[in-house]
């Protein structure tokens, strides 16, 4: 389980789940969970796409969860942010279900991408992920006080300045969708950014505990998820999903029982 | 000018068996998912719905994986998974979008381990760009009665709650202080956006199926300022979308790259994008002439 | 006005004195997750009046006005509302609510929803309910903006709207949760002078909550009083006084009238703290 290609997935996983949960915690903060849904789906457009040019999986990735953190952004000012994402996700999705029917390409390769495939992760693909990791983690550093203050607060701020916060926050969105996409593929992401979040909101009230506990739950998931992956072959997603639903599950049981 | 009939209606479109029977069911969708969106929008369930429509993709799979007709899979579990959400809040805006987001997730965890077992053991690799994307054109005449009745059960909901549900989506204190049961209200709501959902994950697949719900009626909403307006001009601006979609597939038939045809639901959602991107045009114009 | 006189039923007590008398409340207590909220409450409204209900923020206000619309049921005491479908006979303002500027519900249809928006099925429409509704909105002074989104319309215009709404299905007590909060004093006046003329010329009781008492002490015929979970009413002058809210908080308050105004503090000595949230004063805001 921890020899040779197996060593590559436990790193990217871990970078991704550690990243993903921290970003998460602003994801419950701000009630973005549909953005932080649509933003991987999406994305996964700019994988098939990047496939049907030829171009690496990851800048494909890259481009699409940008774009599409601008669209629902720029869309959002003007209507209601739920609809703008919507729309923007179906969009995107619609675009690459179009490139799936150009490329030749089989619907594994589909499945894989909509719902991950650990065991495909190359050594070459860390460097990327390091880089985007530190980057995501730098972003969340800087932002910190500025985000946490608009997610309690909304709209306190300045028009201007609230609209680079919220689009900053949609590229945090973006580059953990990028680096994770191959772990657990775009569908099951946003779980690995919901389920953690939302449980260690139930255990703690003081804001960066509970940054730290969400990316522990997402690194626990992601491990739990990678070791039952291997052992029964069924898909990881599977398993990240059940895994996060189960930790929101106990920690509400928790939060109840301690008379919250 | 024949020429260019000839050329925006390739020839055949509406003598083709299948295209009649797609137009038909594609069409009877439009209209319910137009009509129910409105208040998708109005309520802010956008999300509710886009969720709802993604975990068809696990029934779909499932009911693959079972034998039976992919529609009772979309809307067994869509029904069951709005009767979860509706349990675990979505009383409160915030409760409401991490619990759609937790069952969101287990209905995906759910979809890959079906398609999963259905590639491993069916060798189905050919059903999943189906149930994900949809594939109106495959669809059998057999399924018209199920689709219409279904439809009139989602519609009949809707009309029946219109008004409790209407001053429910404006206020849910002023509904409860008239004595409406507003729990009661949303989860019927819910039940009849389930089914809608469903149906639309039938025609234009389990994950575009939100543009149908929620563009056409997102687009209306900026052109009226009547509620049952916006309802029947959603209804017209879904059916447009879809039966346009539907002749540029089959113009598509001979375009690049592959001269297969690009699959329908691209054309959809494409066109209901360019529908509300144009309604919210042509409402600032009015705004800044009026 | 277009309202007819709501034909008067009398309460099961009968007797001539109390036939108008809309709203009865009998040692109403409220427990809320073990904490005392309202403690024997008692009074009543009669119709053609408006009664303040006056007490700062926490002090019971909103729970009193969801026990009298019946959404919470009070742990003792009755809440006897006069006529024969007391639900009906109650309408009921919220606080302002934020609305979505694309709602697309005009000020005429929120009205029309107040005639009978819980009732199952569409509205047939009618030249006769058009009409209703139009005038309901010229008599509560709407009617510029009959045919505007209730999402676009400024916070005292929606507030009028909502009355509307609330009087058109004929009810014989209306309850306001903080109407003047967010309105400006000018708006907040006309809000005012309209719905005392709503209680004398349609004959219904109208209660108003209000954290600050000044701005209804020219119009208001009673008061409530609300203070750590208890009521005291009765005419303004007979209730805004030292000694009988000084009972009413449990320590001293001291009561300064200053011309038309008047001033609710704590007093010198005793415990009061002078932190405590009981500070009235039509400039705090």
């Amino acid at each position: 389980m921890f020899s040779g290609f197996m060593v590559n997935a436990w790193i990217v996983a871990s970078l991704a789940a550690v990243v993903g949960g921290a970003v998460g915690f602003f994801v419950v903060m701000r009630g973005a969970s549909f953005v932080a849904h649509a933003i991987p789906n999406g994305s996964f457009a700019g994988a098939a796409g990047a496939a049907l040019v030829g171009a690496s999986t990851l800048a494909g990735l890259g481009v699409f969860s940008v774009g599409g953190a601008l669209g629902i952004g720029l869309l959002g000012r003007r209507s209601r942010r739920d609809v703008a994402t919507a729309l923007t996700l179906v969009f995107m999705l619609g675009l690459g279900a179009l490139f799936l029917s150009f490329s030749a390409e089989n619907s594994e390769a589909a499945y894989s991408l909509l719902f991950g495939e650990v065991l495909g992760i190359s050594s070459n693909e860390i460097g990327p992920t390091l880089v985007l990791s530190a980057l995501g983690l730098l972003m969340l550093g800087l932002l910190w006080r500025p985000l946490l203050l608009d997610s309690v607060l909304p709209g306190r701020a300045p028009g201007r300045r609230t609209l680079a916060i919220e689009l900053a926050f949609l590229l945090l969105v973006a580059i953990t969708t990028t680096m994770t996409v191959p772990v657990v593929g775009t569908t099951l992401i946003f779980t690995l950014m919901i389920a953690p979040a939302a449980s260690a909101r139930a255990l703690t009230a003081r804001p960066g505990l509970a940054l730290l506990l969400s990316a522990a739950i997402a690194l626990m998931t992601v491990w739990g998820a990678i070791a039952l992956s291997y052992t029964t072959n069924w898909p990881v997603g599977f398993f990240v999903g059940s895994l996060g639903a189960c930790a929101y599950a106990l920690s509400r049981v928790a939060h109840w029982s301690s008379g919250g | 000018m024949q020429a260019l009939l000839h050329a925006i209606v390739e020839p055949g479109f509406f003598a083709d068996g299948a295209v009649q029977i797609a137009a038909t069911l594609g069409g009877v969708v439009a209209v319910v998912a137009g009509l129910i969106g409105v208040f998708t929008v109005i309520r802010s369930q956008a999300f509710a719905g886009h969720a709802l429509s993604d975990i068809g993709s696990a029934g779909g799979s499932s009911a693959y994986l079972a034998g039976v007709a992919p529609l009772w899979g979309f809307v067994g579990i869509s029904v069951l998974a709005a009767a979860a959400m509706e349990q675990i809040g979505v009383q409160r805006a915030r409760g409401r979008d991490v619990a759609t987001g937790i069952v969101l997730g287990v209905g995906f965890a759910l979809a890959s381990l079906f398609l999963y077992l259905g590639m491993t053991y069916h060798n189905s690799s050919g059903e999943i760009p189906t149930i994900l994307f949809g594939s109106v054109f495959t669809l059998s005449a057999a399924n018209l009665p199920l689709v219409i009745g279904l439809g009139a059960v989602a519609l009949l909901t809707t009309l029946t709650l219109y008004r409790p549900l209407l001053l429910a989506s404006v206020s849910p204190e002023l509904a409860a202080a008239r004595g409406v049961h507003v729990r009661v209200v949303g989860a019927a709501y819910l039940f009849a956006l389930a089914i809608t959902v469903a149906l639309c994950d039938l025609t234009i697949g389990a994950i575009l199926s939100t543009a149908l719900l929620v563009g056409p009626a997102a687009a209306a909403l900026r052109l009226t300022d009547r509620p049952h307006r916006a309802a029947l001009l959603a209804a017209g601006i879904s059916l447009a979308c879809t039966w346009l979609g539907l002749l540029l597939a089959w113009d598509s038939f001979y375009w690049p790259p592959l001269r297969h045809g690009w699959p329908v639901s691209f054309f959809i959602v494409t066109l209901v994008l360019a529908a509300y991107l144009a309604a919210g045009a042509l409402a600032r114009g009015q705004t800044k002439r009026g | 006005m277009e309202l007819a006189q709501p034909p008067t039923a009398p309460l099961s007590d009968g007797g001539a004195a109390t036939t108008d008398r809309v709203l009865q409340l009998a040692g109403v207590t409220v427990d809320l997750g073990g904490r005392r909220i309202l403690d024997d409450v008692s009074f009543s409204l009669r119709a053609g009046e408006l009664t303040g209900l006056i007490g700062s923020n926490g002090a019971g206000k909103t729970t009193l006005l969801r026990v009298i619309l019946g959404l919470l049921a009070p742990t003792r005491g009755a809440v006897t509302v006069a006529g024969p479908d007391p639900r009906h006979s109650v309408g009921y303002v919220p606080q302002k609510f934020m609305l979505d500027p694309d709602l697309p519900v005009r000020a005429r249809d929120l009205v029309a929803l107040g005639i009978d928006g819980h009732h199952l099925g569409v509205a047939r429409p009618s030249r006769e309910r058009r009409e209703r509704v139009t005038r309901m909105l010229d008599a509560v002074g709407a009617g510029r903006f009959a045919d505007t989104r209730v999402g676009r319309l400024s916070g005292g215009e929606q507030q009028r709207v909502l009355i509307a709404h609330a009087l058109i299905s004929h009810p014989r007590l209306l309850l306001l949760d903080e109407p003047l909060a967010n309105l400006d004093l000018r708006s907040a006046r006309e809000a005012v002078d309209l719905l005392a003329r709503i209680a004398r010329e349609q004959r219904i009781a109208v209660m108003i909550s209000a954290h600050e008492m000044n701005a209804l002490l020219p119009v208001m015929d009673r008061v409530v009083y609300l203070a750590e979970g208890r009521a005291a009413c009765g005419p303004a002058d007979e209730v805004v006084r030292a000694d009988v809210l000084s009972r009413l908080y449990g320590h001293r308050v001291e009561v300064i009238r200053a011309g038309e105004r008047v001033l609710v503090v704590a007093g010198e000595g005793d415990d009061a703290e002078p932190s405590h949230p009981h500070h009235h004063d039509s400039e705090e805001r």
